[in-house]
């Protein structure tokens, strides 16, 4: 069955739409929503998307494969994205991807931990460079981390 | 010295548009409504105010590149897209100060007559967007956005929009095209943004920083601002104290990196070893380089550049191939694939650094990734090709017939990277700890 936004989405869908000259600027916001209600892109996603901003599938597709924040495979509960660029590198930022994967049981760039929980990748900068090493969580960014900081995030987040 | 960009910094609730007010903020618009668009750009050139962003284009001669006969719709982007790395300047106006980046954005859109402006934010900034969407909200409350701004008969909306985790969109035209809903890809200039820009209209695109400069220079004046011009440093990596400063433009690197009010020295009192001043596209200055002023001429003059201010110090535990490896792996990773020298150079690029780093490579790799950036630099629509060949072999130098100087990783260290081939392994010995 064809896929649809949910109400609460379909309201920020069109408030977004209203706001540009031509539908299909509103690209990379719809496809942003899209993501949030659905988790990843998958090709039912994208025909949805198509079909709000009445352009063909294949140009959702070109663009989506081009971000790297649109996904096209399902992550974890808490998505961890460590940046791995050189102010965060020459600050810990291996050991840091290192000690999230003993933690959280999930290899960097390798898929979701066996309690669905973790997902792991390794990304470039992501403009927190006087805060280093940072990660993102989902929408949030952590910084200036720790051994200890990430043993009480991921504690918490292992209860959760 | 008097904190101006980053006066609302540290005060509670700096975000609310009333605290914002009580501050004196929103005093530049009225003033700005009450002058002539020609007049706002003239005051812009008069003041010498140059992008922040990275190139350091004057912004009033940019505007006034503005065709005076085009009758379609004028549109100022604000590029938020902050993604050079060691740059993380912008985020904090925007984080910090949102209404002082409404301010900025409504003076400079009615300078150049535009009636909508997008500020596109880059994708990973979800908490910067959700505070300029509430502050946006606030401001059109008050009416400081929307119709009829202030009683002056202009109008503006402004909407933010987010990016989705791609380099190349920091470049005004990728960042056009994209806006426009399509991959990042740079177009050919000209036609220039400014005749030719987003959805085919006359566009202006300037960065956060430059687009919050004419409230400042409305508030205080030409004179006081070509006297205090104040600047952005964003400073990381080995640092007691790493974060965003305030100072006067060409305030020196050294006082920076060293100073009480700055970063306080080197962490765990290791020696310097090296300095990219302006963003990881531009050459490395060796320690013994780094008593220079840091504005655009003086860094010019160094070999190296003002860029975006993102100044990333590395101390004696940093190994210069493992160093310039990583960002090579960057550009390499953010090439939009348009051009072959920028799409194979950044990847064949990453595999010969890489293969030096992990002790396979050989004396002639040095030569010819000289070579090779030279044949990146400058052959490409956007400057992510020149981005990524600086980094190797320094800027164009005249004196060379615009060919790159060679002044940046692989000669000034070339002792490091011989030694990496020779004994196949890192010249560096100290360990750099986390925990």
């Amino acid at each position: 069955m064809a896929l649809e936004f949910n109400a609460e989405y379909k309201k920020q869908v069109d408030w977004t739409l209203s706001r540009y000259p031509k539908k299909e600027a509103a690209m990379l916001p719809v496809l942003h929503l899209a993501q949030y209600q659905f988790g990843y892109i998958s090709t039912e996603v994208m025909e949805l998307v198509a079909k709000t901003l009445d352009v063909p599938v294949s140009r959702v597709q070109d663009v989506v494969t081009f971000y790297s924040m649109f996904r096209e495979q399902p992550v974890g509960k808490y998505h961890i994205q460590v940046c791995h660029t050189l102010a965060c590198a020459i600050n810990g930022g291996a050991q840091v991807v290192k000690y999230l994967e003993e933690k959280c049981g999930v290899k960097a760039n390798e898929g979701i931990s066996a309690d669905g929980k973790f997902s792991i990748l390794r990304v470039e900068c992501l403009g927190s460079c006087s805060t280093s090493p940072m990660m993102q969580v989902n929408d949030d960014y952590y910084e200036n981390l720790t051994k200890a900081r990430i043993d009480e995030l991921v504690e918490k987040w292992k209860k959760e | 010295m008097e904190k101006v960009l980053t006066k609302m910094v540290g005060i509670e609730n700096s975000r609310n548009i009333d605290v914002y007010l009580k501050s004196g903020g929103y005093q530049a618009l009225p003033k700005a409504l009450k002058m002539t668009p020609d007049q706002l750009v003239g005051m812009m050139k008069d003041a010498g105010v140059r992008g922040r962003g990275g190139a350091g284009f004057p912004t009033g001669m940019k505007w006034s590149f503005l065709p005076k006969d085009n009758p379609n719709p004028r549109y100022l982007l604000c590029n938020a897209d902050e993604s050079e790395p060691g740059t993380c300047k912008d985020r904090v106006l925007m984080e910090e100060d949102p209404h002082q980046v409404i301010e900025g954005l409504a003076i400079s859109s009615f300078a150049i007559q535009a009636h909508t402006c997008y500020i596109y934010i880059r994708g990973e900034y979800v908490n910067g967007a959700q505070v300029l969407n509430k502050a946006i909200q606030e401001a059109y409350d008050k009416g400081y956005l929307g119709k009829n701004i202030l009683g002056s008969g202009f109008d503006l909306d402004i909407t933010v929009h987010r990016g989705a985790g791609a380099y190349i969109c920091g470049e005004e035209t990728g960042l056009i095209e994209s806006l426009e809903g399509k991959r990042g890809w740079p177009r050919i200039k000209p036609p220039f943004p400014a005749v030719y820009g987003v959805f085919g209209s006359p566009t202006i695109v300037n960065n956060v920083e430059t687009l919050v400069t004419p409230v400042h220079i409305i508030n205080r004046g030409i004179q006081w601002w070509k006297d205090n011009e104040p600047k952005l440093y964003c400073m990381s990596g080995h640092l007691n104290r790493p974060g965003v400063f305030e100072a006067k433009i060409g305030i020196n690197l050294k006082d920076l990196i060293y100073g009480d009010d700055y970063s306080q020295g080197i962490a765990k009192g290791r020696k310097l070893k090296a300095v990219i001043p302006g963003g990881s596209s531009v050459p490395v200055l060796k320690a013994d380089e780094c008593d220079v002023a840091m504005d655009f001429d003086a860094l010019a003059k160094a070999g190296s550049a003002l860029g975006s201010a993102g100044c990333m110090v590395m101390d004696e535990t940093t190994c210069m191939v493992n160093a310039l490896w990583n960002l090579i792996k960057f550009y390499a990773h953010e090439s939009c694939g348009q051009c072959t020298p920028c799409r194979e150079g950044g990847h064949w690029m990453e595999m010969v650094l890489g293969r030096i780093e992990t002790g396979r490579g050989r004396m002639e790799d040095l030569d010819l990734m000289l070579e090779t950036a030279n044949n990146i630099a400058g052959r490409t629509i956007c400057p992510l090709g020149d981005a990524l060949a600086w980094p190797i072999a320094g800027m164009p130098d005249k004196n060379k017939g615009g060919d790159l100087s060679g002044n940046s990783f692989v000669t000034k260290f070339r002792d490091e990277f011989e030694y990496h081939i020779t004994n196949k392994k890192c010249k560096v010995t100290i360990p750099h700890e986390w925990n």
